[in-house]
């Protein structure tokens, strides 16, 4: 079994590769993550942290857009592309499972982004160290904890863009419902919480609901995660109040279980795809 | 030994009926064709088996197995109508993937490749296949593992003459070593002669079922029959033939097969104003349009 699962994700991860995906995911996440540490050195200042929580807490906030939209960007076209090709019925005649099939392209996809966001911000690091010497590598494990939840972060959305595909089983309509996925989970659900606690105006929602929907959404826990985790909190972010209000485990906890959930999500849609 | 047997094998579209109660039963190394227009049920049905889609009532049994199980899977090989794959791999690749896919060494794959008339093409991408080619692939990946149950949709479409006529002996080879093989096809004379039995679905139901001979028997179609007439004595002969009609330089006649020897009769003491005779039998695609007509 594990062997069938790792052959899917070899020949996934090489269609990846033909397809330019590889390249173009980690030409994006070095290029934005070269322009944040450079351009992003200025405004800083001397915070007390050392330079590479620095450009961590920025890396954060890039992360949170375009690793999901990354995700998406690989992952929609995963069924509804082989119903289109017609290739499906044939994959799901061999004596691999639905389950297995969807394995082993989450592998391939999952280690496509991780590459793109090692390298990206192994850049970053790189800059870093070179505009502040050795010190800055302080800072190391504040990135190591950003590179293993931004993949967490990646798989989730690898894993809701299979379910799109299942669900659209058109490419088009698939590509389309990942974007909006996207504006909902990165873009709408911030601004409709945010909307919320202003009319709210620091009463029972703001106390005890805002915490645990905060940390509901994906997105959200790897940010609070690594900000509440670094040093440079208020480096980057406007959400620092609400990071340092919430327990680390809690986003912790979301972003452990977002991964499995999605996961599950796509398999369930997966089942109900009729060659 | 029985390898695959369906009974009472219905399934509905929402209202539409698509397969209706058919009963069918293949043994090992027998060769059965599937044949009926766009829509007769024949992709449904070869779905079914594969376990694609759930039947909506009946039974499906490989070697005893649900359809569509890890056993049934493990045992059955299907060749899709038009069978496509991923446009940015090669053959080789391709190949090599599903060789492992049913726990076969991936080094296989050249051997294979070169019974498919591949071996020259096995690593240039499928985005520059034609038809026939991608069609010899898909049947080579239908070769691994030597499939108890093989399913083949159309798979002889795309197939120059020559290819279509190896690609028969192939299966003459594999049924000899035991293997039941499902073929469908458009057109009775697509099948040629090679398969032991010939189903044919109208509408979702079987309307016919049995060897090409039986079939021919059943059909009882009249024979064509052309005459041509001595130089001078064209009349002559319509008058004898007065059934006849003129085409050309021709008289064609019909004639039912049972009274076959009674023409002959007719034929031979008119020697002196016939020159020439031809005497054509129905054609497979007459008699399979015949049989779908009778049904209709």
């Amino acid at each position: 079994m594990f062997m069938r699962i790792l052959s899917t994700a070899r020949i996934e991860f090489l269609i990846a590769f033909r397809n330019r995906w590889v390249a173009i995911a980690i030409a994006m996440m070095v290029l934005f993550s070269l322009v944040l540490s450079v351009a992003g050195s200025a405004p800083t200042g001397e915070l007390g942290a050392d330079r590479l929580s620095v450009t961590v807490a920025s890396l954060t906030s890039l992360s949170v857009y375009l690793v999901p939209l990354l995700a998406l960007l690989i992952s929609f076209d995963t069924v509804a592309g082989e119903v289109e090709r017609g290739t499906l019925p044939l994959h799901l005649t061999y004596p691999l499972g639905r389950g297995e099939l969807l394995a082993g392209k989450l592998a391939a996809q999952l280690a496509v982004v991780t590459l793109a966001i090692t390298l990206g911000y192994s850049v970053a690091a790189a800059v870093a160290v070179q505009i502040a010497g050795l010190s800055a590598l302080d800072g190391l494990p504040a990135l190591f904890r950003l590179v293993w939840t931004s993949a967490l972060l990646g798989a989730v959305f690898l894993s809701l863009g299979h379910t799109m595909s299942c669900l659209a089983r058109r490419p088009s309509s698939a590509a389309g419902m990942a974007i909006a996925l996207w504006l909902v989970f990165i873009v709408l659900y911030d601004l409709g919480l945010l909307a919320a606690i202003v009319a709210d105006d620091g009463g029972v929602f703001t106390q005890r609901v805002f915490p645990w929907l905060l940390v509901a959404n994906p997105a959200d826990a790897f940010r609070i995660f690594n900000l509440a985790a670094s040093d440079a909190v208020g480096a980057a972010s406007g959400l620092a109040g609400a990071a340092s209000s919430v327990a680390a485990w809690k986003p912790l906890a979301s972003l452990l279980t977002w991964p499995l959930l999605a996961a599950l999500l796509s398999r369930l849609a997966f089942g109900r795809v009729q060659p | 030994m029985t390898i695959l047997s369906l009974s009472s094998l219905t399934k509905r579209f929402g209202r539409e009926t698509a397969l209706d109660g058919v009963d069918l039963s293949l043994a090992a190394g027998e060769r059965v064709a599937l044949l009926g227009h766009n829509g007769a049920g024949k992709s449904t049905l070869m779905k079914l088996v594969l376990g694609l889609i759930p039947a909506s009532e009946g039974r499906i049994e490989v070697v005893g197995n649900a359809p569509g199980s890890a056993v049934a899977r493990a045992l059955t090989a299907y060749l899709p109508e038009n069978v496509a794959f991923h446009p940015a791999l090669t053959a080789r690749e391709q190949i090599r993937h599903y060789l492992r896919r049913r726990d076969a060494p991936p080094a296989r794959a050249d051997g294979l490749s070169a019974r498919g008339g591949l071996a020259d093409a096995a690593d240039r991408r499928f985005g520059t296949y034609s038809k026939g080619m991608r069609q010899r692939v898909g049947l080579a990946q239908a070769l691994i593992g030597r499939p108890r149950l093989l399913i083949l949709d159309e798979p002889t479409s795309g197939l120059d003459p020559v290819s279509r006529r190896e690609f028969y002996a192939l299966l003459d080879e594999l049924a000899a070593s035991g293997t039941a093989i499902l073929l469908s096809s458009h057109a009775l004379s697509e099948v040629e002669t090679r398969t032991d039995r010939i189903v044919i679905l109208s509408r979702g139901r079987k309307v016919a079922e049995g060897p090409l001979e039986l079939l021919r028997a059943e059909a009882a179609l009249p024979l064509t029959i052309q005459l041509r007439p001595r130089d001078g004595r064209e009349g002559d002969l319509a008058a004898a033939f007065p059934d006849a009609v003129r085409r050309g330089a021709h008289l064609t006649l019909s004639c039912p097969p049972s009274e076959k020897m009674a023409l002959m009769a007719r034929l031979t003491g008119s020697g002196d104003t016939l020159a020439d005779f031809d005497m054509l039998p129905p054609s497979l695609d007459d008699i399979y349009a015949h049989i779908s007509r009778r049904a209709a």
